[in-house]
């Protein structure tokens, strides 16, 4: 037997000194972190929203741009994950690798329709008939909301993207017939991932869209 | 050694073979193998502080050459571009690839032994952010091969300096080769703060409670709160500033929309808990020193634990005093005034703690003492000079000048290298085993210690007859030249001082004709000094049963009921986690993706913009390949069976 093929050893999660596991803690540091490059983009959103006119004179009126209908559908979509998510993490906390499936199957799809939708949404922006709003102009000429609004709806995007990819890699490995209960810590920490990256969402949805409709 | 080890095999472990691509180095491993696979934290310490040392002479040796411009007025040795790129290099360097490592280098390798750990809570984890950050390093440097040469916008990166229109040169990379270095240098802090986070919460020795850490372990924990809480600022300020020079969005270009203000408020948000970030491992590194050189405990353990918790947290609240002339308005500008003043009094009540360590001690001036007091008077002038400027008119005068050159370095070398070089004297012996040789590490003190202050003390001078900073020359007539000249000397000695020390760290791991150091022997007082020197790879043969603070102090002198005592010897063995490839493979993915995103763009015959994301995608692929299979090998692992007797 080589040296190389000699290792799985059967692993416990080890004693932690406050009892909550390593994994969960480490979680916990990155959400904290998270929190700071979401401030940080939000904030730079919000310095910027009220440079409304372009260096060409263009009036910027975002609600002539956004679609406020299709932004609240997936909005509710994205809330409807978190409890697939909730519900899968009970699903394979009780040892129910069926449902805890469906669950996170459920998840994946509901990630999945949010991102066409913001997809769809940045498109449908960048070729605004007459109001064209891009990364850098806006009617073509320079303007600095397509800046902040797409690379912090990318970004948010992107978490959900990298949460759906996870999730789906769980969705895999539980037909490897290797999951049990003893994963229910990784699908739990998938789940503060997930409920996070929804949170987000729940600051961006009034502070970027509705707050334009109110002020 | 006085181990044997017996393999377990668990029952998918055929499955685990046949799933790997290489194979996973075993036991045994030795040679460059070990090196580029082993998650051990104290290997990767030795690596960080090995790297980090050599960017200390790259970055040393830019210094110098900005020094020899300054000679004298008019001097010819750079041209202004080549002087600008220096002092970003050499700026960036300092503060990224060799005060930060380097301070990483001591939470791996001692943090872990200070509070009875087997080893940081994800030891493949630890690997990925040495790798990032030897990767980071050498994108920042590979910048000198490229169109435009280095990054001339200084380690600060002000806006508008790195916008495309503004290059001096067509094309210019140095700024996007400066952005994705800092990226994966970023990548690399943030996972090691995680990581030393859980660690410190979660593996601590039974009995270790929060306030029985040693204050390095304490001052490590903040350190790392302050890295996970800053580095998003810089982060996003860099994604931004990625995209308005690859994607022309308007974030920081003021002639579309943007305002260059905006940066420096993110990068200072970053910069102002950065530098606490620089100072406060030195910190720990002192506080640990200074009470085993007196001889007695370290005066107020809770105020020095309290006090840079409270710089830790204030850092985040002072960071527009670097902004006092851009116009932020009165009350903006009044209230990070007084913020500034207030930082400095936790900064204070830890100077009056060391000295009142030191009070009544019975003092043994070692050189990791010489170092330590020479952290303390260095820093105090550099604290000075730091109130000074917190009064925003005074600020006004200092403001690009080099008394801020001075204040920067008192505070930098004087402190934070300082620091970190008492904390080479002091664990050295506890890594190779060997004592250093005193009257050489005295040497490399007095060399550094004069030539440190020949070389700043005059720049508080210069600064206020008005010797610009940033500027790469200066005319005949202001009186300049003499201060420059003694400058210039001195920064040639302590060049030379550092590369003895240097030299001598080196070898200390391979000098077989230094003393043999045994367990404890400055009389030390903190855990790590109850194990054998050099520590055995697996650190605790038997978890140590903590009964008080300054545990190896207590073993020998304190009373019965104050001894660690020890669990059991465990049947099974002390778990020891493989080594693994995917770090190294991981990181290479990031290196590349970095590099291809560098590239990716061309200039077709026709004159159109092409982009081609090949490479990127390629190399993010191995990236996401390495994590994914880096998951599926599992932590896995072989038992080692230490002596009942073993430490
Ligand atoms: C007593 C505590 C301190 C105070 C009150 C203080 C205050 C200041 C102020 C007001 C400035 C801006 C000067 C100007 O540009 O006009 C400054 C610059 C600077 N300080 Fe400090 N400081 C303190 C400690 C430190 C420490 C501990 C470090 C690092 C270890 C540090 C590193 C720096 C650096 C690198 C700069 C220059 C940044 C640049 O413009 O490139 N300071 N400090
Ligand atoms: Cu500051």
């Amino acid at each position: 037997m080589s040296d190389a093929s000699a290792h799985a050893l059967e692993h416990h999660e080890p004693v932690t000194s406050t009892g909550i596991p390593n994994k969960k803690v480490l979680m916990w540091a990155f959400l904290g972190s998270d929190c700071m490059f979401f401030g940080t983009l939000i904030s730079t959103h919000l310095i910027y929203r009220k440079i409304s006119a372009t260096v060409g004179g263009n009036f910027l009126d975002i609600r002539d741009v956004f679609d406020i209908e299709l932004t609240s559908f997936s909005t509710f979509i994205l809330l409807a994950s978190s409890l697939f998510m909730a519900l899968g993490v009970s699903a394979i906390h009780k040892g129910n690798l069926k449902s805890m499936r469906w669950m996170l199957f459920g998840t994946i799809i509901f990630g999945a329709i949010f991102l066409a939708c913001q997809v769809y949404e940045f498109t449908h922006f960048i070729h605004a008939p007459g109001n064209e709003l891009t990364l850098s102009t806006y009617r073509g000429e320079p303007h600095v909301f397509g800046s902040t609004f797409y690379v912090l709806t990318g970004t948010h995007g992107t978490h959900v993207a990298i949460g759906v990819f996870w999730l789906i890699g769980w969705l895999a490995y539980s037909f490897t017939g290797k999951m049990s209960v003893a994963h229910a810590l990784d699908i739990e920490i998938c789940g503060l991932y997930w409920h996070f990256v929804d949170i987000v969402w729940i600051i961006i949805f009034p502070v970027i869209y509705l707050m334009e409709y109110a002020l | 050694m006085a181990t044997e080890s017996i393999k377990y095999l668990a029952p998918d472990s055929e499955n685990k073979a046949k799933t790997q691509v290489f194979p996973r180095p075993g036991q045994h491993t030795t040679g460059l193998v070990d090196w580029l696979t082993t998650i051990d934290h104290k290997k990767i310490g030795l690596m960080y502080g090995m790297t980090a040392l050599f960017f200390l002479i790259v970055g040393g040796l830019e210094a110098l050459l900005i020094r020899s411009q300054l000679w004298d007025h008019n001097m010819d040795v750079l041209t202004n571009r080549q002087y600008n790129q220096m002092f970003t290099m050499h700026g960036t360097t300092m503060v990224f690839l060799v005060i930060m490592p380097l301070s990483a280098a001591f939470f791996n390798f001692i943090m872990p032994l200070q509070i009875g750990a087997r080893d940081v809570a994800f030891p493949r984890m630890n690997a990925l952010s040495l790798w990032c950050f030897v990767g980071g390093g050498l994108i920042l440097n590979l910048s000198w091969f490229f169109t435009g040469g280095s990054p001339a916008i200084g380690w600060f990166g002000y806006a508008p300096l790195t916008d495309t229109r503004f290059a001096e040169v067509i094309g210019d990379m140095g700024p996007d080769f400066w952005i994705f270095s800092l990226q994966i240098l970023g990548v690399a802090s943030l996972l090691a703060s995680f990581n030393f986070i859980t660690t410190i919460i979660n593996m601590r020795a039974p009995g270790m409670t929060m306030m029985r850490l040693p204050v390095f372990t304490w001052m490590t924990l903040i350190v790392s709160f302050l890295i996970i809480l800053a580095f998003p600022a810089i982060t996003i300020a860099l994604v931004e500033l990625m995209f308005d020079r690859t994607y022309g969005t308007n974030f920081y270009d003021f002639l579309e929309g943007g305002k260059p203000h905006l940066w420096q408020h993110l990068f200072w948000i970053f910069g102002h808990p950065e530098v606490y970030i620089l100072i406060l491992p030195a910190m720990g590194i002192v506080s640990e020193v200074i009470p085993v050189f007196s001889r007695k405990p370290l005066f107020g353990y809770g105020l020095v634990i309290f006090s840079g918790a409270i710089i830790g947290f204030m850092g985040f609240a002072v960071w527009s005093h670097h902004m006092f002339t851009t116009g932020m308005g009165v009350v903006a500008t009044s209230a990070f005034a007084m913020l500034t003043m207030l930082i400095a009094i936790p900064t204070g009540v830890k100077i009056f703690n060391w000295i009142g360590t030191m009070w009544g001690g019975r003092i043994r001036f070692d050189t990791p003492m010489l170092f330590a007091l020479g952290f303390i008077t260095m820093f105090m002038i550099g604290g000075f000079t730091g109130i000074m400027h917190s009064s925003v008119p005074i600020d006004a005068q200092h403001q690009d000048s080099y008394f801020v050159v001075a204040h920067f370095h008192y505070v930098l070398i004087g402190g934070a290298l300082f620091g970190l070089f008492c904390g080479f004297y002091f664990w050295l012996p506890k890594m190779t085993g060997r004592m250093l040789n005193e009257k050489l590490g005295k040497f490399v003190f007095t060399l550094m210690f004069l030539g440190f202050n020949l070389t700043f003390f005059p720049m508080h001078y210069l600064g206020m007859i008005g010797q610009p900073r940033r500027t790469h020359t200066y005319n005949e007539g202001h009186g300049f030249e003499t201060w420059n000249q003694i400058a210039t000397i001195g920064a040639f000695i302590l060049g030379v001082g550092i590369v003895i020390g240097i030299y001598q760290f080196v070898t200390a791991f391979f000098n077989k004709k230094l003393k043999p150091a045994g367990k404890n022997p400055w009389d030390a007082r903190t855990l790590e000094w109850a194990l054998s020197s050099p520590v055995k790879e697996y650190n605790f043969a038997r978890t140590p049963i903590i009964k008080a603070r300054d545990q190896a102090w207590e073993n020998n002198y304190g009373p019965r009921e104050n001894h660690a005592e020890k669990e059991p010897l465990d049947d099974h063995g002390v778990h020891m986690p493989d080594r693994s490839w995917w770090p190294l493979v991981t990181a290479l993915g990031l290196f590349g993706l970095a590099m291809g995103m560098l590239f990716h763009r061309t200039i077709d015959p026709s004159g159109e913009l092409v982009r081609d994301y090949t490479v990127p995608i390629l190399a993010g692929s191995v990236a996401i390949i390495g994590m994914i299979m880096w998951a599926l090998e599992g932590p896995g692992g072989y038992h080692l069976f230490p002596k009942e007797n073993d430490e």
